[in-house]
């Protein structure tokens, strides 16, 4: 089996076939996750780095036990932000790993087409966890995963995006995802947090986020960050909360049993309550076990690409 | 840098021109004939013997010879930024790209904004073939606070003031500028563009932004300084010069401007006319400028407008820089693109040869339009006038390679393409370049 | 590719099964602490009539699992293609008990060794036996089966082809040759 990607910079343009065939080999990768050992010798000798430029607890925590449950060989490298200047150090890091021989290299950065940037300099292969506002393909993944497990089949399901639309790489992700597995895809939010295209990228616009939790099957709910508030872009979390935050009672008002989810780290008491994050609404803790088993999937899948090394191939 | 373009300009007080297609619109000339050159002065025009003749005969059979082409908007970053582009690599790449003349934005380091830096520019570039007309600054050192002392550097040889780079700060600097400088005669040319709403931008705001998760520069970033200038402009019955024009909006508001009878002048760029934001989707650093590409809406709008004459000259914002600062992810690459080497190619096969503009409008807005904003003397083919002239192959087909550029820079979203008609030499000062 | 023989019809198979299982059972003296596991694909599927001669001889199961390998293969090489991963399917415990791997046919051992990984992974067993339908020859490790339905030795260019009624529609096996 095959993906016709070489590279996972983002989901926009992977085909449904692709998509799927993470999904179910994520699927298969759940079981090893629960065995008494769960290890597999599959990527052993092989050797990772996790190139994180923009400070990163768990998704670098989930790719690193993905990397390590396969056997692979792990290795990080984390700037903090500050000393991060200018694209030079990028540069100069990709030569410097492309020296070293890497398989893979999973990176996070603050710039869209940072990932982009890498394939093209190093042979390794190259998993965007996060770059910029643009794409983070993984987390819609592993999003899609968690609700095919709770919904079957995501055609004509309502999915609404809540929060800081503008800021957010999840939100991309999943729309060009969600959409491609025929999902119907809605965002809410502060209109200075909606980008002023996005009715372009087939989303519903729902204004208020009544309306939102009376239609849709799903919400996934973005993190509110301080930094939005000082830019100028809403004037508080207070207000934040008040316009949009997912309470106990707007989520009470649902009519359909609504699944909740979260990609983390939650701002308990802004974007969405405690009772709500811990109710038998929430799946996201099962969002996190399910990120291990999509990020195995696919360095497993990616591996088996078209590449470079064929001189080694076919005896 | 590569200099090899410097041995091919031979000094020639004689020069006979074969068999050309000679194109002056402001002489209304377009026929086939010589031209004969002696002392860099046109002898004649017509049929001219070469029996007798002791100088450098060039047969132009298939080729054109026009008023020698201007670009008004160039960045040859000397002083300050060598390593991107020097005054002589500068004016070896206008060499090779049929410019004459250029002239040069005072964006350097130090900004050309005191005689002296004037001055500088006048004697690195005294003998060389191409024209280099330095551009003061607008204010002292570019920060939009002082006016520089304009007309010690317009006696200098500065020929208009900018801030390129950024716009005029504020509206009554605006005004003050454009009040001093057209009393001693000279242009204020503005980039337009307002800092807080381009602020972080790295590309048009647009359906493409929002896709690729980049913070956008909106359209109306250029159109409020746009109607600002016009403003001013009108209300003070003086010039102004809008560089760059990159939106429909802003076009929108010059067309009005110029029909109420303001003297609103403007230019736009080759990229503008062929590229859109679509082109970021693939992340390369060679399509980030500012003003950024725009929509396709936006660009066949800079079409008509050029079409129409609402865009008076075009210019190429020639951008050069460094590999280091180029070639990065595209959030920290440098904003600009190099344009000369490739500027009449692609006009002369994606505007001309489509009839999208005639051969002769190409040559008013890159030859006569240019000179004319600047107040600088008329360039004519006619005889007892000074030998000026561009020579340029409409058929020669080429495709662009980069590395062959005189540029020291490489920054170019061009680099591959196939295009048809080229420059293929210069006549001016008494010096020949060509090169078939 | 044409058969050169038929190496068990439908008879045969399951009198050959049915006298593994008796040795099996032999072996270990009753099936007391027995569990079964079958290697993906049709290893399980034998793995499962065994266990139902053991019900026919011994009046009950024992516990049976599926196990897939593909995980632990050794010839993982990067731009190969990958095969698909599937589920393996123990439900049960396996540390002390004597575990009988069920596999087609023994050929290289590789697939043997791996199974043999992923059942360590999975627990500690007492033991850990082997049950093949074929032996073919040509170990590249030293693995020896406990079991064996039949010593085939063949060529290294032909192939033992087994079909079974449940995957393929049939039970043979035949002898194929290039």
């Amino acid at each position: 089996m095959q993906l016709k990607i070489r590279h996972l910079l983002g989901l926009e343009g992977v085909d449904r076939e692709d998509i799927n065939l993470i999904l179910d080999t994520a699927e298969s990768f759940k079981s090893v996750l629960k065995r008494a050992i769960p290890k597999v010798p599959t990527l052993r000798g092989k050797t990772v780095v996790n190139l994180f430029y923009e400070a990163s607890t768990r998704t670098r925590f989930s790719f690193e036990l993905a990397e390590k449950r396969l056997s692979a060989d792990s290795v990080n490298f984390s700037k903090s932000t500050s000393s991060v200047s200018k694209g030079e150090d990028l540069k100069d890091t990709i030569r410097n790993i492309e020296a070293m021989r890497i398989d893979f290299v999973v990176m996070r950065h603050s710039s869209p087409g940072a990932a982009h940037f890498v394939s093209r300099c190093v042979d390794a292969l190259v998993i965007n966890a996060g770059d910029g506002a643009h794409e983070h393909p993984t987390q819609a993944l592993l999003d899609m995963l968690t609700l095919r497990e709770n919904l079957g089949d995501l055609k004509g399901k309502k999915i609404v995006i809540v929060g800081d639309i503008l800021h957010s790489r999840v939100a991309r992700s999943n729309i060009y995802g969600l959409k491609t597995l025929g999902a119907e895809v809605g965002v809410c939010g502060p209109s200075t947090l909606l980008p002023v295209f996005i009715k372009d990228m087939g989303v519903k616009i729902y204004p208020h986020i009544e309306d939102a939790i009376s239609e849709a099957d799903v919400l996934n709910i973005l993190r509110i960050q301080l930094e939005r508030q000082k830019g100028g872009l809403f004037p508080s979390l207070r207000e934040y909360r008040a316009l949009f935050g997912v309470t106990r009672q707007r989520l009470a008002e649902a009519p359909k049993n609504l699944i909740i989810m979260h990609p983390g780290p939650m701002n308990r008491g802004v974007e969405i309550d405690s009772e709500v994050a811990d109710s038998e609404h929430s799946v996201i803790l099962n969002q996190v076990t399910n990120g291990v088993a999509v990020r195995m999937a696919v360095l497993y899948l990616l591996s088996g690409g078209k590449g470079k090394f064929e001189g080694e191939e076919n005896e | 840098m590569n200099n090899a373009i410097t041995e091919l300009i031979e000094v020639q007080n004689s020069v006979l021109f074969k068999n050309a297609r000679v194109i002056d619109p402001s002489v209304n000339l377009n026929k086939k004939a010589d031209v004969f050159v002696e002392n860099g002065e046109i002898k004649e025009i017509g049929n001219v013997s070469e029996k007798d003749f002791n100088g450098r005969v060039i047969d132009c059979s298939g080729k054109s010879i026009v008023p020698g082409l201007f670009d008004m908007h160039v960045h040859f970053r000397e002083p300050g930024y060598e390593g991107a582009e020097t005054l002589q690599s500068g004016v070896n790449a206008a060499t090779a790209a049929g410019f004459t003349g250029v002239a040069v934005m005072p964006n350097t380091n130090p900004a050309c904004d005191n005689r002296g830096q004037v001055e500088y520019i006048n004697e690195r570039t005294r003998d060389l073939i191409v024209d280099v007309h330095p551009i003061g600054a607008v204010t002292k050192n570019r920060e939009g606070k002082e006016l520089t002392e304009m007309a010690d550097m317009a006696d200098a040889g500065a020929v208009a003031f900018s801030d390129d780079g950024v716009s005029v700060k504020n509206a009554v600097i605006l005004r003050n500028a454009i009040e001093y400088s057209t009393m001693i005669g000279k242009i204020i040319i503005d980039h337009c563009e307002d800092p807080y709403l381009a602020q972080d931008g790295v590309m048009n705001e647009s359906f493409v932004s929002t896709q690729l998760g980049m913070k956008g520069i909106p359209s109306i970033s250029e159109e409020i300084v746009v109607a600002r200038d016009i403003a001013v402009a009108e209300y003070i019955d003086k010039p102004v010069h809008l560089a760059h024009i990159s939106t429909e909006e802003s076009i929108r508001l010059i067309r009005d401007a110029k029909k109420r009878g303001v003297k609103v002048t403007a230019e736009t760029c080759p990229h503008y006319l062929l590229l859109t934001d679509e082109e970021v989707k693939s992340f390369d650093p060679n399509f980030k400028m500012n003003p950024p590409l725009r929509t396709e809406k936006d660009r066949l709008t800079i079409i008509e407008a050029v079409k129409d004459g609402t865009i008076d000259v075009i210019v190429t914002d020639h951008a050069p820089h460094t590999v280091e600062r180029n070639d990065q992810e595209f959030n920290a690459a440098a904003f600009g693109i190099i344009g000369l080497e490739t500027a009449v190619g692609v006009l002369l096969t994606h505007l001309v040869q489509k009839n999208i503009i005639s051969f002769e409008d190409f040559v008013r807005l890159y030859s006569i339009n240019p000179r004319k904003i600047l107040g600088l003397k008329e360039v004519n083919i006619k005889k007892g006038e000074p030998a000026n002239l561009s020579i340029i192959d409409p058929e020669k087909e080429w495709t662009v390679d980069k590395e062959l550029f005189f540029s020291k820079s490489r920054n170019t979203p061009f680099d591959g393409w196939k295009l048809k008609g080229k420059a293929v030499g210069l006549y001016n000062k008494n010096k020949l370049y060509y090169s078939e | 590719m044409k058969v050169k023989a038929e190496l068990m019809d439908e008879n045969a198979l399951a009198r050959t099964l049915m006298r593994v299982t008796h040795e099996i059972c032999e072996r270990n003296k009753g099936v007391e602490n027995l569990a079964i596991i079958g290697i993906r694909n049709r290893g399980d599927v034998l793995a499962r009539r065994i266990n139902e001669n053991i019900n026919k001889i011994e009046g009950s199961r024992v516990p049976l699992g599926v196990l897939d390998i593909t995980l632990y293969r050794d010839d993982f090489r990067m731009f190969s293609e990958r095969p698909v991963v599937q589920e393996s399917d123990i439900d049960f415990d396996l540390t002390d008990k004597q575990v009988i791997l069920v596999d087609d046919v023994l050929y290289t051992g590789r697939t043997v060794r791996c199974a043999l990984d992923a059942v360590i992974d999975l627990g500690r067993p007492a033991m850990i036996q082997l049950a093949v339908l074929i032996d073919r020859g040509h170990r590249e490790l030293p693995i020896k089966p406990d079991y064996v339905g039949k010593n085939v030795p063949t060529s290294k260019n032909e192939e033992i082809q087994v079909k079974l009624k449940e995957v393929d529609g049939e039970d043979s096996v035949l002898l194929i040759e290039p």
